[in-house]
């Protein structure tokens, strides 16, 4: 298929592997966040409200700098990380996850936020009277009514950090079979003359897994609310 | 045998109510905005009194002097709402058996059998809530409460969004899970027809206060 080069699928490969690592450890926190949004009234609300959503209005070149200072080897978070438990973000695929998944992170909260407002609470209560306590109640009632929330949130984030750039090349740089990913990949093969044609290739690879990830986020999330509505 | 004593005030609404119920079917009766649905919370736990005490069979859920305030879901009080309150995503087996589940209770295909047969509800159980009638919604509803083993059956105007046709259907259902489970009932309306089916005492409440107790001769 597409018949790509062995350099080309590393980078398809990378590009999956980045995305998918992104969103499944974002999602948790993502349900997380998004019921706190939702549910609590907290000091300091407004200033989490404000950092989940910054990456998104943020220049990505800016929280690519930001993850730099923060993640990077000397980094106060990124030395404590490498030095007790092993995790190295600097020009790693990890740290390409790690920025994705921040990049991808608001546009995770925001759908699953508003499947938990919309959650008629009396059917918590409801829940409560047959003798569920606070975390049966979320695990039976609260999480699979939000599902559809859920999913949608999740495929919003794995999206994103497909087509993710500027922040992941600024922390992590360009590095083939490590951090190149389609993105950047292309970007390098448009640096060079005569490279429109083979980046066209992987033009083409971009746009199919972003409507493959469409079609298939659409299907699961008509399935869940099928299944809500009880058809 | 359920003792309640409580007091709150919401907003220039103040709530003082005080009566005891034993057996049978007791009507909490009065107008919209007597305090009858907030009674049937305190005593569910899903709101909590500011004063007074709550106690069923000896054992006290509420109680503002010492300090108790059993969570709702230790009280063991069924509650069939006035909107039914299925749970959506499950299918109407799930929804009957919930209670059992969370309570850790071994299953019962016996007790499971009689409720079922009791309330006619056997063809329905594969359907999702979305998928019954009021009537239906309501039968499902009470079942549901009667799995989990309640000590006391709350019912708040179960049948107010049902027409008049599908009141006539159901009623005879709750009259048999009267006479023949001597399941324990307070059952809250403000319709006098309704009540002088079903109830066996009266606690009419005005305006946040309890106007009388007695028999049905109350709801004439």
């Amino acid at each position: 298929m597409f018949d790509l080069s062995p350099a080309e699928w590393t980078a398809v490969e990378l590009s999956l592997r980045v995305s998918i690592v992104a969103t499944l450890v974002a999602l948790p926190f993502g349900i997380a966040i998004g019921w706190l949004l939702a549910r609590k009234d907290f000091w300091g609300k407004i200033v989490v409200d404000g950092i989940v959503y910054l990456p998104l209005v943020l220049p990505p070149v800016v929280t690519g700098y930001l993850l730099l200072i923060l993640f990077g080897r000397r980094g106060p978070i990124g030395a404590f990380l490498a030095d007790y438990l092993g995790i190295v973000f600097s020009f790693r695929w990890t740290g390409a996850a790690l920025s994705c998944g921040i990049m991808g992170f608001p546009l995770m909260v925001r759908p699953i936020r508003l499947a938990f407002e919309a959650i008629d609470r009396r059917l918590e209560d409801a829940a409560a009277t047959l003798g569920a306590g606070g975390f049966w109640v979320f695990l039976t009632i609260t999480l699979p009514l939000a599902l559809p929330g859920i999913i949608a949130g999740a495929m919003m984030c794995f999206a994103r950090a497909l087509g993710e750039f500027g922040a992941t090349i600024t922390f992590v740089s360009n590095i083939p079979g490590e951090t190149q990913t389609i993105s950047a990949a292309i970007y390098t093969l448009l640096q060079v003359p005569g490279g429109e044609a083979l980046a066209g290739r992987l033009v083409l690879v971009a746009i199919v897994l972003a409507l493959a990830a469409l079609i298939v986020s659409e299907w699961f999330g008509r399935r869940a609310g099928m299944r809500l509505q009880g058809e | 045998m359920l003792a309640v004593d409580v007091e709150k005030q919401l907003g220039a609404f103040a709530l003082a109510a005080r009566f005891t119920a034993s057996g049978g079917v007791t009507a909490l009766f009065g107008p919209s905005g007597a305090g009858k649905t907030t009674i049937a919370n305190m005593i569910a736990g899903l709101v909590t009194p500011e004063r007074g005490s709550i106690a069923v069979d000896n054992s006290m859920l509420f109680d503002a002097a010492t300090g108790i305030d059993v969570p709702p879901h230790r009280r063991r009080i069924g509650y069939v709402f006035q909107e039914g309150r299925l749970f959506p995503h499950l299918s109407v087996r799930k929804n009957l058996d919930y209670g059992r589940r969370m309570n850790g209770h071994a299953y019962d295909a016996k007790k499971f059998a009689r409720i079922v047969q009791l309330l006619d509800i056997g063809h329905l159980l594969d359907r999702r809530p979305r998928a019954l009638s009021g009537g239906e919604r309501q039968r499902i509803a009470v079942g549901r409460a009667l799995l989990m083993r309640p000590r006391l059956l709350l019912l708040d105007e179960p049948l107010a969004s049902l027409d008049s046709a599908r009141k006539h259907e159901i009623l005879p259902y709750l009259v048999r899970l009267r006479d023949e489970a001597q399941m324990p009932m307070i059952y809250v309306s403000h319709d006098a027809g309704e009540l002088r089916q079903i109830a066996t005492n009266v606690v009419r409440l005005d305006a946040g206060h309890v106007a009388a107790t007695g028999g049905i001769e109350l709801l004439d």
